[in-house]
């Protein structure tokens, strides 16, 4: 048994208050504020009514959310499922070295520079049928094309912009994977007598693989956020047709003014939000370890 | 298998001018069917770029390589047929160890049973029976590497395996015992194997035939006992054994070798041309000798190391260091003492421009 006690000091909590103060003010106030609309119904500032979890139950069951939350999902494993094998395909046929790649890696990068909303801007001219180039021309290919009336065409016109705003994301994550392979290894797989398929499967995938994760998580919960580029686009519409999540929650606070199954909802959203992020952070941790104990790099 | 012929030189810039602009310096070499050789040389000597050149990987900016008398200057690797072990382990991190040492067999369409003993054939060899079914890409540095090495001889039919410092990331221990398991394998095998390193020991317990590089060029291929005895290259004397060998300037004239002032003679037997030459003994052939007798060269002591099983005397004579291997039971000697040392003798060995001329 040990004779000395550490010395208590209690006075080191006050270290932490300033971080405190910080986060009751940048996060912990505002979101309470949303908790508190959550639960009322407000009809006028003088007149309000505790109203319990009404509001959660009411949205639970609105159509509505429902339609919007099945779009989201649907168009964020599509922006997944498109934009993943793309930008593996960009990186690996972008030039390992010299000045090509240095070009190449500009030109790549440009579209990630542009901010959303002048990104929505410019697909909503290009889509024009009597001035853009893409709806003017898919017009002369004899396609009744339409990104504000019809409703498959606006959702893939909303597809095809993220994927043009957003592949080069994961074409440089891909690439930067690529660049890390050791030489070894290709000389090991021409030694071995692989063929290009088998150098993909073998070396190239398996090596990429911590990189393409990074990827995977900032796609997916950046599509599942995605707001400025649709609204701009088409607004929306035609319908609800590219109403996503972001949109339907901003139609209920700001266009009706319904604050108070807007805010049950926003603390929903951010619950999903917060579920989806703990399960790819966790796997991408088992990932990550993995790659450790393998690495020898 | 084959035997490997080498007329060449590589240069990595185009157009080169002088000596310094090649990787390799014009050589012609040939390796035997079923050999076991080793190239070593300090880093940058050109050791990898030979090595490269043999596989396929690197093509060379002049002359030929020859496989038993077919070139193969262009081939791929694969055409060739040749294996190659890496300094780092390379494997597929998704496979299993059995699958790593299939991959080389698989892709050239062997059959099932027989991929199935080969690996296991491997495996017992390399004492990975027991990982067979195990991810590759959890196991140790030491393991990799050897799965690496594995790769590198699965296949029967090969040209050559070539190793290029396969055992850089080994723990010692194991390096000694792979490098042992590599022998065995090479007579059970009877496969031509390269080994590329810059350590004399390696080179030197694993390879029948070592070649010495140094600055892009092959100074001397020969055993280890043509290096330690005879070295061809004042590089090779320096670079094998610890320490190296021991020059001194001489002049020689009508017989008589002049050494700091003191006239020595040849050896019966032996002739020289006049002139400037150096002198090479190893320190293993240094003699403590009275003062008087004849040879005896009259040197300052400089510093005394007890290494244990011998003494090591470091002595000087005209500005000039000589090192001496002693027993250890040799006189008391301290720092400043003047001592007789005999440096002619029959492994003596005489050298102008840095080659070997007597």
């Amino acid at each position: 048994m040990s004779t000395t006690t550490k010395p208590v000091n209690q006075k080191a909590w006050f270290l932490i208050l300033p971080v405190l103060l910080c986060v009751a003010f940048s996060a912990i106030m505002p979101l309470m504020t949303v908790v508190n609309y959550s639960v009322q119904d407000i009809i006028s500032p003088e007149r309000r009514v505790f109203v319990g979890t009404e509001w959660f139950a009411a949205i639970m069951r609105d159509e509505e959310l429902h339609g919007a939350l099945w779009r989201q999902l649907t168009f964020s494993l599509s922006v997944l499922a498109v934009e993943l094998p793309l930008g593996i395909l960009l990186a690996l046929s972008m030039p390992a070295q010299g000045w090509k790649s240095s070009v190449v890696l500009v030109i790549v990068s440009l579209s990630l520079l542009i901010p959303w909303n002048v990104v929505g801007t410019i697909w909503q001219i290009f889509g024009r049928t009597d001035i853009g180039l893409m709806g003017a021309a898919l017009q002369g290919l004899g396609i009744e094309y339409s990104y504000t009336g019809n409703a498959l065409h606006a959702w893939l016109t909303v597809l095809v912009m993220d994927v043009w705003h957003w592949t080069p994301l994961v074409a440089l994550l891909g690439y930067a994977g690529l660049r890390s392979i050791p030489d070894a290894y290709y000389q090991a797989a021409s030694i071995d007598g692989a063929s290009k398929l088998d150098v993909f499967w073998y070396v190239q995938l398996p090596k990429m693989r911590g990189v393409l994760m990074i990827a995977v998580l900032l796609r997916f919960m950046d599509s599942f956020m995605i707001y400025t580029e649709p609204f701009v686009l088409t607004g929306g519409g035609p319908g609800n047709s590219t109403t996503f999540l972001s949109q339907f929650l901003t139609q209920k606070a700001v266009g009706q003014f319904d604050l108070g199954p807007a805010a049950a909802f926003s603390l929903i959203y951010f619950l999903i939000i917060l579920l989806l992020c703990f399960i790819l952070y966790n796997w991408m941790q088992r990932v990550g370890t993995q790659a450790k104990e393998g690495g020898h790099e | 298998m084959a035997r490997i012929e080498l007329d060449l030189a590589h240069a990595y810039r185009p157009n080169p001018q002088q000596d310094s602009d090649y990787a390799l310096l014009p050589l012609r070499m040939t390796f035997e069917d079923g050999g076991a050789y080793a190239l070593l040389g300090p880093s940058g000597c050109g050791k990898t770029t030979l090595l490269n050149i043999m596989s396929g990987l690197l093509v060379p900016s002049q002359g030929s390589v020859r496989f038993d008398d077919r070139d193969v200057t262009r081939d791929s690797p694969q055409a060739r047929n040749i294996a190659q072990v890496f300094q780092f382990p390379v494997i597929y991190d998704t496979m299993t160890v059995a699958e790593n040492l299939a991959f080389p067999l698989r892709n050239r369409k062997v059959s099932k049973e027989q991929i199935a003993r080969r690996v296991g054939e491997i495996a017992e060899m390399l004492e990975m029976s027991g990982q067979l079914n195990q991810r590759a890409a959890g196991l140790s540095a030491d393991a990799k590497q050897k799965i690496s090495l594995g790769r590198g001889l699965v296949r029967s039919d090969v040209s050559a395996v070539l190793f290029d410092e396969p055992l850089t990331v080994i723990d010692p221990h194991l390096k000694w015992q792979l490098r042992r398991k590599l022998k065995q394998i090479h007579h059970e095998l009877k496969l031509t194997l390269i080994y590329v390193t810059h350590d004399q020991v390696e080179a030197l317990t694993f390879a029948d035939q070592v070649v010495v590089m140094t600055r892009g060029r092959a100074v001397q291929l020969g055993s280890a006992a043509d290096l330690f005895e005879r070295p061809s290259h004042t590089f090779v004397g320096h670079f094998i054994g610890s320490p190296g060998m021991n020059f001194l300037p001489v002049q020689v004239r009508a017989d008589q070798v002049q050494v700091a002032g003191v006239s020595l003679p040849l050896p019966p037997g032996r002739a020289l041309p006049d002139g400037e030459l150096k002198l090479g003994i190893r320190p293993e052939y240094v003699e403590l000798v009275a003062p008087g007798a004849s040879g005896a060269l009259p040197v300052k002591v400089s510093r005394i190391q007890d290494v244990g099983t011998h003494l090591m005397l470091s002595a000087e004579i005209a500005g000039q260091t000589l090192k001496a291997r002693l027993s250890s039971d040799a006189e008391q000697l301290l720092p400043g003492d003047i001592v007789h040392l005999r440096v002619m003798g029959e492994h003596t060995c005489f050298y102008r421009n840095e080659e070997i001329v007597s």
